[in-house]
């Protein structure tokens, strides 16, 4: 009698183990003999490193080693991401960072190694990120995303996670270029400019913080990833945001759009940088030390108490105007400036949970007793059915 | 005079309401379906309708089923014919015999008519018009008016109806007995003006017991309450958008915390397919049971996060309502088409997991249970109902829910677990020989249990690989996983005939109620049947053997290319040639007729070609 062994069970049998590959250890370097994957670093911290409120030096904030190109400007904003975290001493299990797909959403890979991460699918973050916030409210979302991923096939759940106000910080580490696939034009590289290979972009550019503000950001940001002076803070006010904060990080792709010509390399960047701002973050109750000239701090007081100190740089410019700073910002490009600083923010913002009406716990949390109306509730459904 | 005599039958009979659709004649229809169950008397529904709001040919379908044949029957004993768009066609589909009901207000010509069945005329516009002056009014009260007509013509009683009408509209008083005055203006014009009753007759009967009258769609819904979901995201489709609308309507009623008010869900409405999709598997990573609901083309957009959620082992559970396909196909028509795209769904090697619920009383049921199983074997589940079973009332067994069942929130590491001496926390660690690992949620411990979930080749540890042991390894546990769910999901359910046969029928889903009807047509010829009706896939050992002892086993199913059969063949390595499709596709819903006859055909031509003698 034909065909009735069941084939399911049937396979090919790859027989041997993987014990090389099978030590546990979420750090431990790769083996010998086997090809280096990932790279973790060694667990040596000297004593003497300083610490934050919470007792984590920056060592803690740290993941493993970039495998991205030397010089590499999503590095930098790796960098600036664990510095943000130590200055504002978050707990780092407490952060879910959730990425796409491309060179920048490699990157989560590379700090908070105690976070759990999700390198999730290509443009597809913002819908990811949305999700696990609603499961849990409680933790912080970094989402981190390129130009590709936010400004071309993501585009519209980039659009829609800012549009529902989820509590996240976005950052898009925009160097303008397909990195990954070797130098294809993204969609955010300016009409006119010119890829490695000497061809000329003849399509409009995106410009993601436009949208963003028109789409209803309460926190939206620009800076270069080579000013970390700038970008930290930013980042720590972001974080301290509740609510959509959008924030767009110009980060030259050293291998393919650092060449003249292009207007996302470090030394276009550099000379054409507007920064309307500079920022400072005040957490908790410290008085504001820093020593400001007179009428040139303006303070921005956050729901959670942080405090966003202004260093006001453009004079006539106002971060609590949403239709102003759409205006500056197109009339600066128009010019071929980089407007950056923090160009956007509702310090009262609220959220998608508030508009859910969510409960304060978070719906992860919730057991059958919160959740299953039972028995007796289903009696009257039924007799409703009848 | 017709030249056939009239169709007699009590109880047992189909009547079609033709109406254009907007013209709100479903919640009269729905009455008149509702009115002859609170006679007792079995019923089954269904809405024919096009993808359209306003303007098109609508039809709703009544079989009157004392002996409780829920499937569709074919054929029209009685016609409603209210539409003249749809009239010639209306009218050709009445069986010789059957009676035609139509609005008499404007004479039609002879022609229009056919000799052999009985012709029922009722000026319905003219007496909605002396009656009402409001257009919005005459609309809505023609149908009742119908109502109480057919009321008269088939000897209901009206205080049933009065009774209906009552608890719809309680406490909105002027509404109640205005519609109670409709229904008695058509009554009391029939019963002055024509022979009543017809021969066509409901009696009250005591065939419906403790039965529950409800859709699938909302009977999945309150199974996603009580499995526990908190997150639901979708997006509009025809047919599943009424999941979400009524998850929605029982969360409002069930789900609030009665001190602040605030909401123990979230739903949102996605952008797209991708996104919804995209939120369930956010949100299952973080913990909560997550679920959307959607239809074919739905599920072709979300087939690249299927295969993430298969590969990162990510739960998840999609209710797929299907409808015709390929592409939007026949959005508003039923089909079950959509077995081979969900089980093998995503581009690499995937296989996933299928339930088929029958009705809406397992579609509650598989929906809590999905929960269950997407959390313990962390994978991907889909629902799949269909429109027949998701927009249509169905009658069923009532719902039940035991109050000790706990949720199986699967394997889950937390913070104590991870730090018991000697635990050891590897994502992918197939610990316990079942294919299933653990896995911690985000935020558990502070230094412990994290990972970076990914949709690339990682080792045990969740980190990145592209060595090819590694790969095939973690592949070959997807395996043994799934072979581990063969045992956890809803087994086949098998009823044999009553003598023994060599001869087996495989079916499943909405097929249900008549492929049970079509067996007794076949007794009634002689054709001895063994059944099983398969719920879902991977499939049970039992389906093998199944197979293994009957000769020919045919397999019923309602798309083009028998995809269950398909499945089997290529699961479970079976010699197709043993496994006989008995296909429907055109959108209805399969018959007993139709699948009766098809075996029958098939049983008759054995008789001349013993294949399998010839074989071996």
């Amino acid at each position: 009698m034909p065909g009735l062994v069941p084939g399911i069970h049937d396979f090919l049998f790859l027989g041997q183990d993987v014990d090389g590959r099978d030590k546990p250890g979420h750090d431990e370097a790769g083996i010998a003999g086997v090809v280096m994957t990932y790279i973790a670093k060694p667990k040596f911290q000297h004593p003497g490193l300083p610490k934050n409120d919470l007792g984590f030096t920056h060592r803690d904030y740290e993941g493993k080693v970039s495998t991205l190109c030397a010089g590499c400007g999503h590095d930098s904003i790796t960098a600036s991401i664990i510095e943000a975290c130590y200055e504002l001493s978050i707990e780092p299990h407490r952060v879910a960072k959730i990425s796409g797909i491309g060179c920048s959403s490699k990157t989560p890979d590379y700090f908070l190694g105690n976070s759990h991460g999700f390198n999730s699918v290509h443009g597809r973050m913002p819908s990811v990120l949305t999700g696990a916030n609603l499961a849990n409210r409680d933790l912080i979302y970094l989402g981190v995303s390129g130009d590709g991923d936010s400004a071309s096939i993501g585009f519209g759940q980039f659009a829609h996670s800012i549009r529902r106000g989820v509590n996240m910080t976005y950052i898009v580490e925009n160097n303008g270029v397909y990195g990954l696939t070797k130098g294809q034009f993204s969609a955010t590289a300016d009409r006119g400019s010119k890829s490695k290979k000497g061809v000329m972009n003849t399509d409009n550019a995106i410009d993601l913080v436009a949208i963003a503000l028109q789409l209803g950001a309460t926190f939206v940001a620009r800076s270069f990833s080579g000013d970390k002076t700038q970008l930290v803070p930013l980042i720590a006010a972001a974080i301290r945001h509740k609510g959509a904060s959008f924030i767009d990080v110009i980060s030259p792709c050293i291998a393919f759009n650092n060449h003249a010509g292009s207007t996302k390399s470090f030394d276009y960047v550099r000379e054409h940088n507007d920064a309307v701002n500079r920022l400072d973050v005040i957490t908790g109750r410290e008085a504001i030390s820093v020593d400001y000239a007179p009428g040139t701090v303006q303070v921005v007081e956050q729901h959670d108490g942080t405090r966003l100190a202004l260093r006001k740089l453009d004079a006539d410019y106002d971060p609590h105007d949403r239709l102003g700073a759409m205006t500056f910002l197109q009339k600066h490009a128009a010019k071929g400036q980089v407007v950056t600083g923090l160009l956007y923010v509702d310090p009262d913002a609220d959220d998608m949970h508030a508009h859910l009406d969510t409960v304060e716990t978070p719906l992860n949390r919730l057991e059958a007793k919160d959740l299953c109306p039972g028995t007796s509730a289903l009696e009257k459904i039924n007799a409703s059915l009848r | 005079m017709p030249d056939q005599s009239p169709i007699s039958s009590v109880n047992d009979f189909v009547v079609r309401f033709a109406n254009v659709n907007g013209s709100g004649s479903a919640s009269a229809n729905e009455m008149f379906a509702r009115s002859i169950l609170r006679h007792g008397v079995p019923v089954s529904p269904r809405n024919i309708f096009p993808s359209n709001i306003q303007g098109l040919p609508t039809w709703y379908e009544v079989r009157v089923t004392e002996q409780g044949h829920l499937g569709a029957r074919g054929g029209v004993d009685m016609m409603v014919a209210m539409n003249p768009q749809t009239w010639d066609k209306d009218v050709a589909s009445i069986e010789p015999g059957g009676y035609l009901f139509y609005d008499s207000t404007k004479p039609m010509p002879t022609s229009k008519f056919r000799a052999d069945i009985n012709v029922i005329g009722v000026p319905l516009t003219a007496i909605t018009n002396s009656t009402y002056t409001d257009p919005r009014q005459r609309q809505l009260f023609k149908n009742i008016i119908y109502l109480g007509a057919m009321c008269a013509l088939l000897d209901m009683d009206p205080k049933i109806v009065e009774q209906l009408i009552a608890e719809q509209y309680k406490g909105k008083e002027k509404l109640l007995s205005s519609n109670v005055h409709a229904l008695h203006l058509g009554r009391d014009w029939a019963l002055q003006n024509l022979k009543c009753p017809i021969g066509l007759q409901v009696k009250k009967a005591d065939k419906v017991g403790d039965r529950i009258f409800m859709e699938g769609n909302s009977a999945a819904a309150l199974g996603a309450v009580y499995g526990g979901a908190t997150v639901c995201a979708w997006y509009p489709i025809t047919p599943s958008s009424s999941v979400a609308e009524a998850f929605t309507s029982h969360c409002k009623k069930l789900r609030h915390d009665p001190k602040t008010g605030k909401a123990k869900y979230a739903i949102v409405q996605g952008e797209d397919e991708l996104a919804s999709i995209g939120m369930v598997i956010g949100a299952s990573w973080n913990g909560a049971r997550a679920f959307t609901a959607t239809s074919g083309p739905g599920v072709s957009l979300m087939t690249e996060f299927i295969g993430l959620s298969y590969f990162a082992e990510i739960p998840g559970v999609i209710m797929n309502i299907q409808r015709a396909g390929p592409s939007t196909g026949m959005p508003t028509r039923t089909q079950q088409c959509d077995i081979i795209a969900c089980a093998y769904a995503s581009h690499g090697d995937t296989k996933h997991i299928l339930l088929f619920p029958e009705d809406p009383a397992e579609a509650f049921e598989f929906a809590a249970q999905s929960f269950d199983l997407a959390e313990r074997l962390q994978t991907m589940i889909f629902l799949m109902l269909d429109l027949d079973i998701g927009m249509n009332h169905r009658l069923c067994r009532p719902l039940k829910w035991d109050d000790s069942r706990q949720y199986d929130r699967g394997k889950v590491m937390t913070a104590e677990m991870l730090d018991e001496p000697g635990r050891d926390f590897g994502r992918y660690l197939d610990v316990d020989g079942d294919g299933i690992p653990y896995r911690t949620y985000p935020g558990t411990h502070p230094t412990k249990g994290s990972f970076f979930t990914r949709g690339t080749s990682r080792d045990r540890y969740a980190r990145y690989s592209e060595e090819g042991a590694v790969y095939a390894d973690n592949m070959q546990r997807l395996v043994r996983k799934f072979e581990t769910a063969q045992d956890m999901v809803p087994r086949p359910l098998q009823a044999n005939a009553a003598k023994p046969t060599k001869y087996g029928v495989i079916y499943f889903g909405s097929t249900s109620p008549s492929m049970d009807e079509a067996i007794g047509l076949l007794e009634a010829k002689g054709h001895h049947l063994d059944r099983l009706r398969i719920r879902a896939f991977p499939f049970h050992s039992s389906v093998a053997s199944f197979i293994a002892d009957h000769d020919f086993v045919y397999v019923v199913e309602q798309n083009r290319d028998g995809q269950l059969r398909q499945l089997i063949v290529n699961e479970n390595g079976i010699d197709p040639v043993r496994l006989v499709p008995i296909v429907h596709y055109d959108g209805t819903p399969i018959t007993a007729r139709f699948i009766a006859s098809a075996i029958a055909d098939h049983q008759d031509h054995l008789k001349v070609t013993p294949l399998r003698k010839v074989k071996s």
